[in-house]
């Protein structure tokens, strides 16, 4: 056990040290790391395929489209920012301002950890860590021990593109996570479940340390009736895309279940079911083009969800399961009962329920009737609609007809609300979450207010109180003897 | 009449209730309802309550003056400019500025997502705390109220209990203006705001130390509470030589004794400055201290008195030190039943002694002196980040540096505290110091969720993004994630290479 702290106090003071001198807020720096990241991302795509394939079954396509790729346009994203984000921003000032300059200035916060989730092993490593790098800190990253090929080609390639002296990798379960959370950080970037996030805050409050919790909860798809097939077709596209196409349903974005009128239930169910033939053919585990389940705990955590015979009997479609390969097959359910585990926990896999309402209206009441989401989907058309679940709802984002792409933009800032967490990433968002914003404010000593000091009279109130009005006014008749009293 | 005196008497005796954690969870699934009505929501809402806090300030000041005069003997005019018309200028500027701050914000959308339109918007957190502090009772309960409103949450206060008469009269007040279906005060001490904690709030905001910021921030973390924490610090202060030293000086008592005596989060705590310059500086600090406070300061109707006998304990023992007590310069005396302490300056003081190793929050200001005067920076770096810093200089390289290396909340260069009058510059700390910010938009930002909204049309589908898949897709998404026209295009054509 000491053997851990030992090195990790080791580490960290090294961390400190090369932050104190100063060589990561060089932007020369910055931008050779994050030309670094690109050249690994580049040079050992092929061993990330392999990797992603091995603890978590995915297609390489699937792993370029939600993890190389977004990373590859975050990194030149931020390469491309950078030099406007670091620079200092003039703040607005009156005309004639008690301060001749005000500005505010980012700088980065020290030496932070970051704590990634399995799911998307590589894309939530190292997508905090162009934010992490970019503001200038130094930093420790702790892949997810759940993803162990991943994890290990993160620790054998890091030090080889990037400087060792200011990004360390940190391999281990949950006594590694617990000996790095005793630690003093000058930020916590974690991604994972509610459960942990509260851990890690906990942590943090002893060192007043601040923290972005990237959570989950059960992101709902609400779809509307829609009358044109093109429009059906796309959605059901994007709705089945995002649900058994990304790791299987195992993102938390996903869409964890729909809200639908009874009224249009049997069309959407028949074209999801065609849909998922489509795209993962009649044997989805032979086509290759599902996920996994990423291990055995979670793959009997979701056989549970289905083992209550009130689930069983909403099962419509799939439900077959394969514990030796820890896969299951795309899985649709109708209006499972709602106090069934299946519809209290965030699913995290390819189970996909429907819930049927009278109106879809009533999706809004259902919806804030349980914690927020990190993202909330909605298939429509109506404005009126539109309209209320945007004003009415809460969550970390809001999608229209479409799910899980949000994850991509990089001027939408990502992250939740309430149970789904806290704080944002992405685009300049990364750069923010990783910074200090210091006020810089100048006076010249030419203006000098004599009567900013004792003793105190009603004069020298009157033009206090006028000057931080900045009412010139008023200061003009109190010096003219014009206003003498309040 | 004496019917209407017994039925007043009883009442008051049953109105005797206990705040315990039932109450708290009560009054919290109070607001929680009323807040989902909807009703704060309103811009129109929003504007009436600010436009109430600003008759509330009006039709009490004198009341204002007089509860901080009891709880502070804070000078009048200490208690007009820095406790009300600084609330005034909040609630003035919101006025103005809130429809903007309400409206939407348009996002960038790229290839990625195309064709889309994106937008964020603000949505209140919902039900929140502010735990306010007794140094500025006022202005450090009231400016975070009015960030919550104008942000459309409800809103539950508690001010401190070490200024009473304030936190009463705000108690009495608030309810009398304020809406009170989602506006409420909650007055009492620690078992008082230890009930609150346990609740689920949407937000915390607390203004004090950083020993009960940490037990703030523990019990936010059961419920995954963000939180604002407006700490305070060791709020440094370089001077260097060449500069107009009287100007200097003032605006360093001006920051330090005129600021309820030093007992402020972003009072100048201590100097730093060259040994040959020094002794200017002291005679200047006791040339202008006089002009200020007259020879007898203990008796300046112009000072505030240190807050409580603990206090006052606590600041006696930094300067009965053995380290320190010969290191007076000036100043030093004391009247214990009237809890003053006069102005004392304090001239090299080691940097072990207790003065120089907690917040001083109290009318003492040590001074250290360098060989250099950039020997500093690294004095101040070796510290806790403080709330804020400050540099007096004419020297544009020193400047450079200060601002460069010098981490704080805030940075002032020839003044001190004056930017927390200016509203376009976030208010707030880092590392020990706090973490958010507040002021102007910022206030209405600390309370608000950013909601991302994108909108896609349903047209625009592109299959490549589904399985099953095959190399054409792969090409073509690696174009469509790089951008490149041309790359797209050869994709399409199946030009791509492998």
């Amino acid at each position: 056990m000491d053997s851990i702290v030992i090195d990790l106090e080791r580490d960290l003071d090294e961390l400190r040290g090369y932050y104190r001198s100063g060589k990561t807020k060089d932007v020369t720096w910055r931008k050779s790391q994050l030309k670094g990241m690109l050249s690994l991302i580049k040079e050992r795509e092929g061993d990330i395929f392999k990797a992603l394939k091995e603890d978590l079954g995915k297609h390489h396509v699937e792993a370029f489209r939600d993890e190389v790729g977004v990373l590859t346009k975050s990194i030149k994203f931020a390469l491309n920012g950078l030099q406007g984000w670091m620079s200092s921003k003039k703040a607005k000032l009156p005309a004639v301002a008690l301060l001749s300059s005000a500005v505010v200035l980012p700088e980065p916060l020290g030496v932070v950890l970051i704590i990634s989730s399995w799911n998307f092993p590589f894309g939530l490593c190292l997508e905090p860590l162009i934010g992490a790098i970019a503001a200038g800190n130094t930093m420790v990253v702790k892949p997810s021990e759940l993803a162990p090929a991943c994890s290990s080609l993160l620790a054998n390639a890091i030090p080889d593109y990037l400087d060792n002296k200011a990004v360390k990798v940190v391999q281990g379960g949950s006594v590694v996570g617990q000996r790095l959370l005793q630690q003093k950080w000058d930020k916590i970037f974690f991604t994972g479940s509610s459960q942990v996030g509260r851990l890690v805050m906990s942590e943090a409050a002893k060192h007043l340390t601040p923290v972005t919790l990237e959570l989950g909860g059960k992101c709902p798809a609400v779809v509307d009736s829609l009358s044109w097939s093109w429009d059906q077709e796309a959605a059901v596209n994007r709705i089945t895309g995002a649900k058994f196409g990304a790791c299987a349903g195992q993102a938390c974005i996903a869409v964890d279940y729909i809200l639908v009128t009874k009224e249009f239930t049997s069309t959407l169910v028949a074209l999801m079911k065609a849909k998922i033939k489509d795209m993962f053919g009649e044997n989805p585990r032979e086509t290759n083009s599902m996920s996994r389940i990423v291990n055995k705990q979670h793959f009997l955590r979701l056989k549970r969800l289905l083992s209550d015979p009130n689930v069983q009997k909403s099962i419509v479609y799939g439900g077959s399961m394969d514990e030796e390969n820890l896969f299951i097959e795309p899985t649709i359910l109708v209006d499972p009962p709602l106090d069934a585990e299946i519809m209290k926990e965030e699913i995290f896999g390819p189970f996909l329920p429907i819930i049927t309402l009278n109106d879809i209206k009533e999706s809004i009441e259902f919806i804030n009737s349980r914690p927020k989401p990190l993202a909330i989907y909605a298939f429509t058309k109506n404005e009126a609609l539109r309209k209320r679940i945007v004003s009415e709802t809460s969550s970390g984002s809001v999608v229209f007809n479409d799910a899980i792409i949000q994850y991509a933009a990089d001027n939408m800032p990502f992250g939740g609300v309430g149970e789904s967490g806290q704080g944002k990433y992405h685009g300049k968002a990364s750069f923010d979450t990783f910074s200090h914003y210091k006020a810089v404010a100048r006076r010249s000593f030419l203006t000098d207010f004599w009567y900013r000091s004792p003793p105190w009279n009603e004069y020298k109130l009157l033009l206090i109180e006028a000057t931080y009005n900045f009412d010139y006014l008023g200061m003009l008749l109190v010096i003219l003897g014009l206003k003498r009293s309040r | 009449m004496g019917s209407e005196v017994e039925t007043n008497e009883e009442m008051k005796k049953e109105v005797v209730v206990v705040f315990d954690v039932e109450a708290a969870s009560a009054l919290v699934k109070e607001l929680r309802g009323n807040f989902a009505s909807g009703k704060t929501r309103s811009y129109e809402w929003r504007v009436s309550q600010l436009k109430s806090v600003l008759k509330m300030l009006d039709d009490h000041e004198t009341e204002i003056v007089s509860a901080l005069r009891d709880d502070l003997s804070k000078p009048e005019l200490e208690t007009i400019i820095y406790e009300i018309a600084m609330i005034k200028n909040s609630c003035k500027s919101a006025l103005k500025q809130l429809k903007h701050w309400m409206a939407p914000e348009k996002a960038k959308t790229s290839m990625m997502t195309f064709p889309s339109s994106a937008e964020i918007v603000s949505e209140p957190l919902g039900v929140v705390l502010i735990i306010s502090a007794w140094n500025y009772p006022i202005l450090l309960s009231l400016d975070p109220v009015i960030g919550a409103i104008v942000a459309g949450n409800a809103v539950v206060l508690k001010p401190s209990e070490l200024a009473p008469a304030t936190s009463s009269l705000l108690a009495k007040v608030v309810g009398d203006y304020l809406d009170s279906s989602s506006i409420r005060v909650v007055e009492g001490a620690a078992s008082e705001t230890s009930a609150l904690l346990e609740q689920k709030w949407d937000k915390i905001f607390f203004t004090g130390g950083g020993r009960v910021a940490r037990i703030v921030m523990a019990a936010a973390a059961k419920h995954l509470t963000p939180v604002t924490l407006e700490l305070g610090g060791k709020c440094s202060v370089v001077v260097d030589s060449d500069i107009n030293l009287q100007v200097a000086t003032r605006r360093i008592i001006a920051g330090k004794w005129c600021a309820n005596n030093g007992q402020a989060c972003v009072s100048p705590d201590y100097i730093i400055t060259t040994k040959s310059y020094a002794p200017k500086l002291v005679d200047s600090l006791k040339q202008e201290l006089e002009n200020f406070f007259g020879e007898n300061p203990l008796e300046s109707k112009d000072l505030s008195r240190i807050v409580s006998s603990n206090h006052f304990t606590r600041l006696t023992k930094l300067l009965d030190d053995d380290k320190v007590s010969g290191k007076i310069v000036y100043g030093g005396g004391r009247d214990q039943t009237h809890l003053r302490i006069a102005p004392t300056l304090l001239l090299d003081v080691p940097q072990d002694s207790l003065i120089m190793n907690e917040e001083i929050f109290g009318p003492l200001l040590p001074i250290i002196t360098v060989d250099k005067v950039e020997d500093s920076f690294a004095i101040i770096n070796s510290g806790a980040k403080p709330l804020a810093a400050y540099l007096f200089t004419n020297n544009k390289k020193l400047r450079e540096r200060f601002v460069m290396t010098v981490s704080a909340g805030g940075l002032v260069v020839n003044d001190t505290t004056v930017h927390l009058a200016e509203h376009s510059l976030p208010f707030g700390g880092v590392g020990e110091s706090g973490m958010g910010g507040y002021h102007g938009k910022f206030s209405f930002d600390a309370f608000s969720h950013k909601k991302a909204v994108l909108y896609r049309s349903f047209a625009g589908d592109a299959p490549l993004r589904y399985p099953p898949y095959n190399r054409g897709k792969i090409n073509l998404l690696k174009a469509l994630m790089g951008g490149s026209l041309l790359g797209i295009i050869r994709a399409l054509l199946g030009l791509s290479k492998a």
